[in-house]
């Protein structure tokens, strides 16, 4: 193949040998018909991915040959069983750059593997003197963005209620970036954790992560990256982010739901306090009271989502089979092509940055009829599901941001690497179409 | 197209052109009502006397559905007998609750039947009775100060009050 040609494959200018019209024969929902006969425009990615064949193909194998529970149990199931589990995990050290496979902590999604920083540091005030590090209370401070979604917001808040510490954050600027003027004086020595989001659900935002670790470092905070959005679209290298932990969830990456992950640095988990209590996270327990399990077992307590995690490794595999640099190469495309294509619709409003640089593939906006009302995104959702286009309404849980930039609600389209340039087409001859609809 | 079931003229032009609009004074009890999923927010006020509903006025913010419903409701119960009125809520919750299945008593809901189609739509049935909970809500603070405010029972088979999606 020459070069000119493996340009124009897909049809996607710029993603190289990425070839997306091959990418969705890979996903049998992609092929399905809603409303009768109308084919089906999916754009609701950030809110979860569609699956590949390969993903459901190892969800079921495991129930058809494998099951059985891991880490107890001297059978073949049992071994096959946490083999396929414990593969997983070394799949998804290297999918992010980590070296060491005790890092990574499996959890239910990224809520829940936020929520066991915030509860460890909560708990540290009454465990020994090596988790000095997570302890936190009156005074100590913990900073967030305000364009976080509710999980790593709501989380950091219960904690602050809990302890007596002081919630901060890094407001935005009109272009849905964070305003990193006062930086210096929103994490100042004070700061026990600064947590924050990678790329914003609702703004689309690529963070300057270097920016605010450098200050957090240099206060000595923790730091937390929220990398639900990042991590499945684009290549992740934990030691180049710098952070001590990232959460993400499987179902966002081509995983099934149910399964997420925590990763971090190894000096921090092997002194974290655990959040849920209960086996497989002990060591020896008597009546009296329990030692733990080293990381990252001392986090993974009861019976794990073991078929869910089997299945992330498949879609870690897929993922890394196509190749994480052309996967983000075609969505920047597809990102680019939908941010030009809105633009030729009268009466929109981008609520995010308006250009394709440091920005991800969910763009929200704000649709106006031809009297300059906003049409609201409710009833632009119901009109596009008429035309078999899924797009998210509402306020994609990050109310802070849609008060910050004065609106309700949203409109937002999400792609992903089974996006096609037609499908943003169709989204666009959609909304002409709401708008039509809404000026009669 | 499918749609215009749910998206009646008559809907449509109580959107445009939505009456009672505006708080009012007086008033004997205020509400703020919201819908999570979608962000529609209402604020509602209801004034009664001698077993009356004396007036509605409202401000909200909200879809197409959500907008219309608060015009048809304050239009229809300003001025029935808190007992009627109560009755109507009734008679729109059921239609609500139909799945489509139900056209509507003209004679009784007046404008509010043409919501019948609103049924077939579970996500958009909680547009159409935020304003009436509001109200409902709001009247009987009226009637008895000390009332409390609690969730509704759902019914088996009621349409899902499903939890704003997405979730990491």
């Amino acid at each position: 193949m020459t070069l000119t040609e493996s340009l124009v494959v897909g049809g996607t200018p710029g993603a190289a040998g990425f070839d997306v019209e091959q990418v969705r024969k890979d996903f049998p929902i992609l092929a399905r018909t809603v409303h009768d006969d109308l084919p089906l425009v999916y754009l609701d990615s950030a809110a979860t991915s569609q699956k590949p064949l390969a993903v459901l193909d190892a969800e079921r194998a495991y129930y058809e040959l494998h099951n059985a529970n891991v880490h107890r149990g001297i059978h073949v199931l049992a071994e096959e069983a946490t083999g396929l589990y414990e593969a997983t995990r070394d799949k998804v050290a290297a999918f992010i750059g980590a070296t060491d496979r005790r890092e990574v902590v499996f959890t239910k999604n990224s809520t829940e593997a936020l929520n066991l920083v915030a509860y460890a540091m909560s708990n540290a005030e009454t465990t020994g003197a090596e988790a000095e590090r997570f302890r936190i209370g009156p005074g100590d401070e913990i900073v967030v963005t305000e364009m976080e979604h509710h999980s790593n917001l709501v989380p950091w808040q219960m904690l602050a209620r809990r302890t007596g510490a002081t919630l901060r954050w890094i407001g935005l600027t009109d272009d849905g970036r964070l305003n990193l003027d006062n930086l210096d004086a929103v994490i100042t020595d004070r700061a026990k954790v600064v947590s924050m989001v990678h790329q914003s659900n609702i703004l689309g935002t690529v963070n300057p992560v270097a920016r605010i670790v450098a200050r957090a470092r240099e206060v000595g905070a923790l730091t937390v990256l929220d990398g639900s959005q990042s991590v499945p679209h684009m290549p992740i290298d934990v030691a180049e982010l710098g952070v001590d932990f990232l959460a993400f969830t499987g179902h966002k990456m081509c995983a099934p739901t149910g399964v997420g992950v925590l990763w971090g640095r190894h000096e921090l988990l092997e002194v974290m306090p655990p959040f849920l209590g209960g086996g497989e996270m002990i060591e020896i327990v008597t009546m009296e009271g329990s030692t733990y399990a080293a990381p990252p077992h001392r986090f993974e307590a009861g019976t794990p989502m073991i078929s869910q995690v089997v299945g992330l490794g498949a879609a870690v595999d897929y993922l890394t089979a196509l190749g994480m640099p052309a996967i983000a190469e075609h969505e920047h495309a597809v990102t680019g092509y939908a941010l030009d294509a809105l633009a030729t619709v009268p009466g929109t409003r981008i609520i995010g940055p308006p250009t394709d640089i440091d920005r991800g593939g969910a763009i929200s906006f704000v649709l106006h009829d031809d009297t300059g009302r906003a049409i609201h995104p409710h009833d632009v959702g119901q009109l596009l599901d008429e035309r078999g286009i899924a797009v998210r309404v509402g306020h994609h849980c990050a109310r802070p941001v849609c008060l910050r930039f004065g609106v309700p609600a949203t409109t937002r389209a999400s792609f992903h690497l089974y996006t096609t340039t037609g499908e943003v087409d169709a989204l666009v001859e959609g909304l002409h179409g709401v708008r039509r609809f809404f000026s009669r | 197209m499918k749609l215009d079931s749910m998206y009646q003229e008559i809907i449509l032009d109580h959107y445009r052109n939505p009456l009672h609009r505006g708080l009012r004074d007086p008033f004997d009890a205020e509400v703020h009502h919201v819908n999570p999923t979608c962000g529609d927010e209402v604020t509602l006020r209801v004034k009664v006397s001698d077993g009356v509903v004396e007036d509605v006025s409202y401000e909200s913010e909200g879809c197409s559905i959500s907008q219309a419903s608060a015009s048809v409701m304050s239009d229809l119960v300003i001025g029935k007998k808190i007992d009627e009125a109560l009755e109507l809520e009734r008679e729109f919750l059921a239609l609500m609750q139909s799945r489509g299945t139900a056209e509507g008593n003209e004679d009784v809901l007046e404008d509010a039947v043409a919501f019948a189609g609103v049924s077939k739509y579970p996500a958009r049935v909680k547009c159409a009775l935020l304003s009436w909970m509001a109200w409902k809500d709001a009247t009987a603070k009226a009637v008895d100060p000390a009332a409390a405010t609690g969730a509704a029972p759902a019914p088996v088979g009621a349409p899902l009050d499903v939890p704003e999606q997405e979730k990491p």
